[in-house]
C-alpha cells in the first residue's frame, strides 16, 4: 500500500475481464466500495466480490478497459455502495450508478441507503389488496395488478412491451385516490429511442415531475447493469416507505441485467448453471424483485413492472424462467399476435396474475369479475382449440357450438384484447366486455360462473 | 475446548477462518464483530469452511470467529405452534421488534416464550418408571394442541424421584427428575436438526391423508406417513395446491416451510390461516400450524437449514402421538443452496452443477417421512408426511432436482403447464402423475365410504385414459371419424375434467370437498356414462344426450351444492334417470 494524503491506495496484480484483484490489502470487508483511479486521474466505482489471503477481487462497474497493472490503483472507502436519497431527487434524471446526469446540480441528501437494501420480514408485510385501474382491459380484467405486486413483461425483440409499460405508467398514474404516485424508471442497457420514448410519454402525461429515471443505455459499461436496479429499488423503497407514496417501478431489460451478472461469474470462473448463467442467478434476481411489496403500518408500496426480452421467444429460457419463479404472475406477450397487429398483443393463456384473486371482488372491482374472468380464459382456450381443430377438418366440419367458440376467439380478440394506446377503459367497460364476449355462448356453456351472475349479466344475442 | 479463530477470507454466505482446530463438524459459531450465526461444514487442518446464515456484507479478514461447541439444534417445547420461523428458527416477529420492517443482523432470540405459563396436568408419579421419549405429563398449547411433554431422547430416564403436582409453571421449571440422569425434565429440550429423532418402530402407511382436493384424495392419493412430490413450472399452481393441503388436510399439525420463495406467499398463509377453520373441529387453522419462513432473498444458507429445522419440528409433534404434514415450498431452492455452498467449496460438480451428493440429502430428508409407534409410554402412534413441491427449470421434468426426488416419493402430482394455459386447476395431469398408495389405502376407502370406491375409481379413470388415446385420433382426423360411443366418452371425460377433476381454491364451497361427496359426484358421472351407454346401443341419439339439461347441473354441483346439502346429489341420479328415458321415449315416438 502506499499513502497520499492520508489516503490507502493499493496496488493492483491482476486485471481480468471485469475484474481487478487488488494485492497487500488489509481490513478490507466483503462487499465494500472501491475507488478505482488512473495515472490520468480517471474515477471508477467498483465493489469486493471475495477477499481474504491479502487479496481482493474488485468487480469493476464501469468496465476495465484502458486499466493498466502499473498505472491503476484501489481505495476502499470503508463501507457499502448507497444511494443519496430526498425528496428532491423526482422529477430527475441519473445515470445507472445514480448519479445526475440532467446538467442539474446533485439533489441534497436526505439520507444516504445501502442500494442492497434488507430483505423484508415476512411477518411484516401487508398483503397486497388494493386494486390498481392501469385502462388496460385484459390486464384490468384477466391479468389485475395489485399494489405492491411484481408483475412482469415477458416479450420478445420488437414487440411492444415498452408501449405497453409506458401506457399503464401514465393511466395508473392518473386514476384513483389523492394518494401521491411516482413511477421509477430504469433503463437497463436499452436504447436511447426506448428510453426516450419513455421518458416523453411521462413528460407529455405530466407525470416526469412525479417520476425518477435511472439510464443506463446499451452504449453505457455492461457491469453497471448490476447496480441500474438496485439504485432505482433504493430510491423507490425511499419514497414509498419513508415518504408514503405509492411507486411503480419499471425496470427494462432484465435480460441485460442477467448477462451482466453472467460476465462476471465467467471472469471468477465459477461453475456454471443452465446456459452458462451462475446457479445463484435466482436468489440473485429475488434480491431485486422481492423489494416489491408493502408494509405494515406505513403507507406507501412498491409495485414492479421488469420488462424482459425472452432470447427466441423462449420462455424456459432460465431468464424467463427463473423470474416466473420469483414474481407473482407474468404478462407474455405473444409474436402470433403481435405479426397480426394486436395492441396489446398479451397472451393471456400464458400469462397469470397471482394476487389479482386478492384485488378484485365485491368491494373491490364487482362481485363477478373473477368467475366472468374464469369464463373467458375457458372459452377462449376452447376457441384455440376449435382453430387447431378448423386447420384439419375445416370450417365446415365443425359443430354449432364449436362455430360460436370461433366467434368468441375472434371477438375476444378484436374487441377486448385490441384497444388504443391512449385509450383508457373504466373497469365497468372492461367487465362489460367481458359478458359480452361470454354472451355469444349458449348459456349451458358457462359453467365457471354462478347462475345468479348468469342471471343477471348475461344478454343473449 | 471452545474453538476461537480469525477470519481469513470471505466470500458472499461462506467464511474461512483459521485457529479452528477445536471445531467440530456442523458445529455452530458465532463469526465476526457483528456476531453473525454459522455453521462449520468443512474441516481442512486448522481452517474451518463456514457456511453463515445472515448476510456476510462488511464482513472483514481478521474477525473473531468462536464456536458454540452444539450442532445446530432446535428448541422443542410448547409455543412453536402458530409461530412464523426463520430458517434456524428465530421468531420474525422477534426479530421484526429487534431490527424493524426489514431483517437486521446478528440478532439473536428466543424461539419460544419461556416464560409463558401452561398448565401442567402430571401423567405419571413418583416410582414409575419412564423410558426415553415416555410422556411425563402435558400442557395445552392451542385450543387444538395438547401437548405432551416427553422424556427427551437423550435422556436416559429411569424410575420417577420427583415430579410437580398438577399447576401452572414456565418452561424453565424443573417438572420432575428420574434416576438414571442427573438432568432435570423441563418443558423442553433441544434437539440437533441434522439427526432424525428416534421412534420404536415403523407401520406401512395404510390411512389416506385426507386433503379435500378430489383430483388428489380421488385419484392419486397420499397415505399419513408417506411421500409425495408436486414438481411444476412456475404458474402452474404448485403453491395454491400446496396451501390447500396445508388449510384441508386431515391432520393434527401442520408444518409449513416456505423455502426460498415468495414472501407475500408466507404473509398470505399469516394473514388467512387465523381466518379460516379447521373444518374438523371450528378452530382457526393457525392453531394447529408451525410457519418456517425463508424467502428467496434472504440469506441461503439459512435456507438449506430451513428443511431440517421443519422436519424435526414435525417429528417432535409425531412422537406425541399426531399426524403431522410437511409441506416444503420449494426442494429446488433447497437444492440450489446446496449447489451454491458447495460451487464456493469448489467441490467437483455432477449434473448442472449440483453436488453429488444432492441425490444422498433427498434420500435422507424423504426417509424422515413415516407412521410410527414413538419411544416410551404409553403407546402412541404418530405420523410425518412429506409433500415437497419442486421447481424444475423450464419445467423440465428430467432435471436433476425432479428425477433424483422421483426416486424416494411415492405420490407424484405432476403439474402440467398446458393444463394451467387453459385455467384446469389444479393442474395436475392425470396421465402423468401416480400414487404408489393406492392398493393399500383402498380398504380405509371401503371401510368407511362406500365398498364401490375402488371399482368406481377404476373405472373413471379408464375413460380418462380411454379419452387420451382417442384424442389422438381426433387430431388426425377430426371428432367425426369417431363412432357415437367413444364421441361419448370424449363427452364424459370431459365433464370428469370439469365436474372433479377441476376444483376452485378461491370459491368458497369448492375449496373443499369431504370423502363423501366426492364419491357422490363420482358416482353420478360413471353414472351417466353407463346409462348413456345404454342409451346409445338402444338407439338414442348422441346430439340429444349433449342437449340433457342435467349436464350442465352435473358440472356446477361442486360449486352449487354444500357439504351440508349433499343428499340433493342423491336426487340428481333420479333426474339423470328421467331425462334419460325421455330422450329414448323420444327416440321410439319418432
Amino acid at each position: 500500500m502506499s499513502s497520499q494524503g492520508g489516503v490507502q491506495y493499493s496496488k493492483i496484480a491482476e486485471i481480468k475481464g471485469p475484474l481487478v484483484i487488488v494485492d497487500g490489502v488489509e481490513s478490507v470487508a466483503f462487499d465494500e466500495l472501491v475507488e478505482i483511479q488512473t495515472t490520468d486521474g480517471q474515477r471508477r466505482l467498483g465493489k469486493v466480490l471475495e477477499v481474504g489471503n491479502g487479496k481482493a477481487i474488485v468487480q469493476v462497474f464501469e468496465g476495465t478497459t484502458g486499466l493498466s497493472i502499473s498505472g491503476t490503483s484501489a481505495k476502499f472507502a470503508g463501507k457499502v455502495m448507497e444511494m443519496p436519497v430526498s425528496e428532491q431527487v423526482l422529477g430527475r434524471v441519473f445515470d445507472g450508478l445514480g448519479r445526475p446526469i440532467d446538467g442539474l446540480p446533485d439533489p441534497i441528501a436526505e439520507k444516504f441507503i445501502d442500494i442492497n437494501g434488507e430483505p423484508m420480514n415476512p411477518e411484516q408485510r401487508e398483503y397486497p389488496r388494493d386494486f390498481i385501474q392501469t385502462g388496460v382491459s385484459v390486464i384490468d380484467g384477466m391479468l389485475t395488478l395489485v399494489r405492491g405486486q411484481k408483475l412482469p413483461i415477458f416479450s420478445g425483440s420488437g414487440m411492444s412491451h415498452n408501449i405497453l409499460a409506458a401506457q399503464i405508467a401514465r393511466q395508473a398514474a392518473v386514476v384513483g385516490t389523492s394518494d401521491e404516485f411516482a413511477v421509477v424508471f430504469a433503463a437497463i442497457g436499452v436504447q436511447f429511442s426506448e428510453a426516450e420514448y419513455f421518458k416523453r410519454s411521462l413528460e407529455e402525461s405530466g407525470a416526469l415531475k412525479r417520476s425518477v429515471l435511472f439510464l443506463n443505455l446499451a452504449d453505457d459499461p455492461a457491469i453497471e447493469r448490476i447496480i441500474t436496479p438496485r439504485v432505482a429499488l433504493t430510491v423507490a423503497e425511499y419514497l414509498a416507505y419513508d415518504l408514503g407514496m405509492h411507486v411503480l417501478v419499471i425496470l427494462t431489460d432484465m435480460t441485460n441485467y442477467a448477462e451482466a451478472l453472467r460476465e462476471i461469474s465467467a471472469a471468477r470462473e465459477e461453475v456454471p448453471g443452465r446456459k452458462g448463467y451462475p446457479g445463484y442467478l435466482y436468489t440473485d434476481l429475488s434480491t431485486i424483485y422481492e423489494r416489491a411489496g408493502r408494509l405494515r403500518d406505513k403507507k406507501g408500496s412498491v409495485t414492479q413492472m421488469p420488462i424482459l426480452t425472452m432470447p427466441s421467444d423462449d420462455i424456459t429460457h432460465p431468464i424467463p424462467d427463473l423470474t416466473g419463479y420469483i414474481t407473482e404472475g407474468q404478462i407474455v406477450l405473444g409474436r402470433d399476435l403481435f405479426r397480426q397487429g394486436v395492441y396489446p398483443p398479451v397472451n393471456i393463456l400464458m400469462s397469470l396474475s397471482r394476487i389479482m384473486k386478492d384485488g378484485i371482488g365485491e368491494g373491490r372491482t364487482r362481485a363477478d369479475h373473477q368467475e366472468i374472468s374464469n369464463q373467458n380464459y375457458d372459452a377462449y382456450s376452447r376457441a384455440q382449440e376449435v382453430r387447431a381443430l378448423a386447420g384439419i377438418v375445416g370450417k365446415a366440419g365443425l359443430t354449432g357450438v364449436d362455430l360460436k367458440y370461433l366467434e368468441v376467439g375472434d371477438g375476444f380478440e378484436k374487441e377486448f384484447l385490441t384497444q388504443g394506446v391512449d385509450e383508457n377503459r373504466t373497469i365497468e367497460e372492461t367487465l362489460g366486455l367481458q359478458w359480452k364476449i361470454v354472451s355469444l355462448l349458449p348459456k349451458n356453456e358457462l359453467t365457471k360462473v354462478k347462475d345468479k351472475f348468469i342471471d343477471q349479466y348475461y344478454k343473449e344475442q | 475446548m471452545v474453538a476461537k479463530g480469525r477470519i481469513v477470507w470471505v466470500s458472499g454466505p461462506a467464511v474461512k477462518a483459521d485457529g479452528m482446530s477445536d471445531a467440530k463438524m456442523y458445529e455452530t459459531v458465532s463469526v465476526g464483530d457483528a456476531k453473525l450465526i454459522g455453521e462449520v461444514i468443512r474441516l481442512t487442518g486448522d481452517v474451518a469452511f463456514i457456511q453463515v446464515y445472515e448476510s456476510t456484507s462488511g464482513l472483514k479478514p481478521g474477525e473473531p470467529v468462536v464456536g458454540t461447541g452444539n450442532p445446530l439444534s432446535v428448541l422443542l417445547g410448547p409455543g412453536i405452534i402458530g409461530q412464523i420461523y426463520d430458517g434456524i428458527q428465530r421468531p420474525l416477529k422477534d426479530l421484526a421488534e429487534k431490527s424493524g420492517s426489514f431483517i437486521g443482523r446478528g440478532i439473536t432470540t428466543t424461539p419460544v416464550d419461556m416464560t409463558k405459563k401452561y398448565k401442567f396436568t402430571p401423567k405419571v408419579k413418583v416410582g414409575d418408571t419412564v423410558a426415553p421419549g415416555s410422556v411425563i405429563g402435558s400442557v395445552q398449547e392451542t385450543d387444538l394442541i395438547e401437548h405432551g411433554i416427553m422424556v427427551p431422547p437423550d435422556h436416559a430416564g429411569g424410575k420417577i424421584t420427583k415430579i410437580v403436582s398438577e399447576g401452572t409453571y414456565d418452561l424453565e421449571t424443573e417438572l420432575a427428575t428420574a434416576d438414571n440422569s442427573k438432568t432435570p425434565i423441563k418443558m423442553y429440550h433441544y434437539w440437533p436438526v441434522r439427526k432424525p429423532r428416534p421412534y420404536q418402530s415403523r407401520y406401512d402407511p395404510t390411512i389416506p391423508l385426507l386433503t379435500g382436493q378430489r383430483v388428489i384424495d380421488t385419484f392419486f392419493p397420499i397415505a399419513k406417513g408417506g411421500t409425495g412430490s408436486i414438481p411444476g413450472a412456475f404458474g402452474t399452481g404448485k403453491t395454491v395446491t400446496l396451501h390447500q393441503i396445508a388449510k384441508w388436510a386431515d391432520s393434527q399439525v401442520v408444518v409449513y416451510i416456505g423455502c426460498g420463495e415468495r414472501g407475500n406467499e408466507m404473509t398470505e398463509v399469516l394473514v388467512e390461516f387465523p381466518h379460516l377453520k379447521d373444518p374438523r373441529t371450528g378452530k382457526p387453522l393457525m392453531d394447529r400450524t408451525v410457519l418456517v419462513a425463508n424467502t428467496s432473498n434472504m440469506p441461503v444458507a439459512a435456507r438449506e437449514a430451513s428443511i431440517y429445522t421443519g422436519v424435526t419440528i414435525a417429528e417432535y409433534y409425531r412422537d406425541m402421538g399426531k399426524d403431522v404434514v410437511l409441506v416444503a415450498d420449494s426442494t429446488s431452492r433447497w437444492a440450489e443452496a446446496l449447489r451454491e455452498m458447495s460451487g464456493r467449496l469448489e467441490e467437483m460438480p455432477a449434473e448442472e452443477g449440483y453436488p453429488s451428493y444432492l441425490a444422498s440429502r433427498l434420500a435422507e430428508f424423504y426417509e424422515r417421512a413415516g407412521r410410527v409407534r414413538a419411544q416410551g409410554s404409553p403407546d402412541r402412534d404418530g405420523s410425518v408426511t412429506l409433500i415437497g413441491a419442486v421447481s424444475p427449470s423450464g419445467g423440465d421434468f428430467t432435471e436433476p432436482v425432479t428425477t433424483h426426488t422421483m426416486r424416494f416419493i411415492k405420490t407424484f402430482w405432476a403439474l402440467d403447464a398446458k393444463l394451467a394455459y387453459s385455467r384446469h386447476y389444479p393442474s395436475i395431469n392425470w396421465m402423468n402423475s401416480y400414487s404408489g398408495y393406492l392398493a393399500d389405502i383402498g380398504k380405509w376407502w371401503g371401510d368407511n365410504v362406500s365398498k364401490d370406491w375402488f371399482e368406481l375409481r377404476r373405472e373413471a379413470y379408464g375413460i380418462l385414459q380411454r379419452e387420451d388415446t382417442l384424442k389422438e385420433i381426433v387430431r388426425l382426423l377430426g371428432p367425426e371419424a369417431l363412432p357415437d360411443e367413444e364421441k361419448l366418452i370424449l363427452e364424459v371425460a370431459r365433464m370428469i375434467k370439469i365436474g372433479i377433476l377441476q376444483q376452485n381454491s378461491f370459491d368458497d364451497v369448492d375449496t373443499y370437498c369431504s370423502p363423501q361427496k366426492q364419491f357422490k359426484l363420482l358416482t353420478l358421472l360413471v353414472d351417466f356414462y353407463r346409462k348413456g351407454q345404454a342409451a346409445l346401443r338402444e338407439g338414442a341419439a348422441l346430439a340429444d344426450i349433449r342437449a340433457m339439461p342435467v349436464i350442465a347441473t352435473l358440472l356446477k354441483a361442486r360449486m352449487e351444492v354444500k357439504e351440508e346439502e349433499i343428499a340433493k346429489l342423491d336426487a340428481l341420479t333420479g333426474t339423470i334417470e328421467s331425462e334419460f328415458k325421455k330422450i329414448s321415449g323420444a327416440k321410439i315416438t319418432a
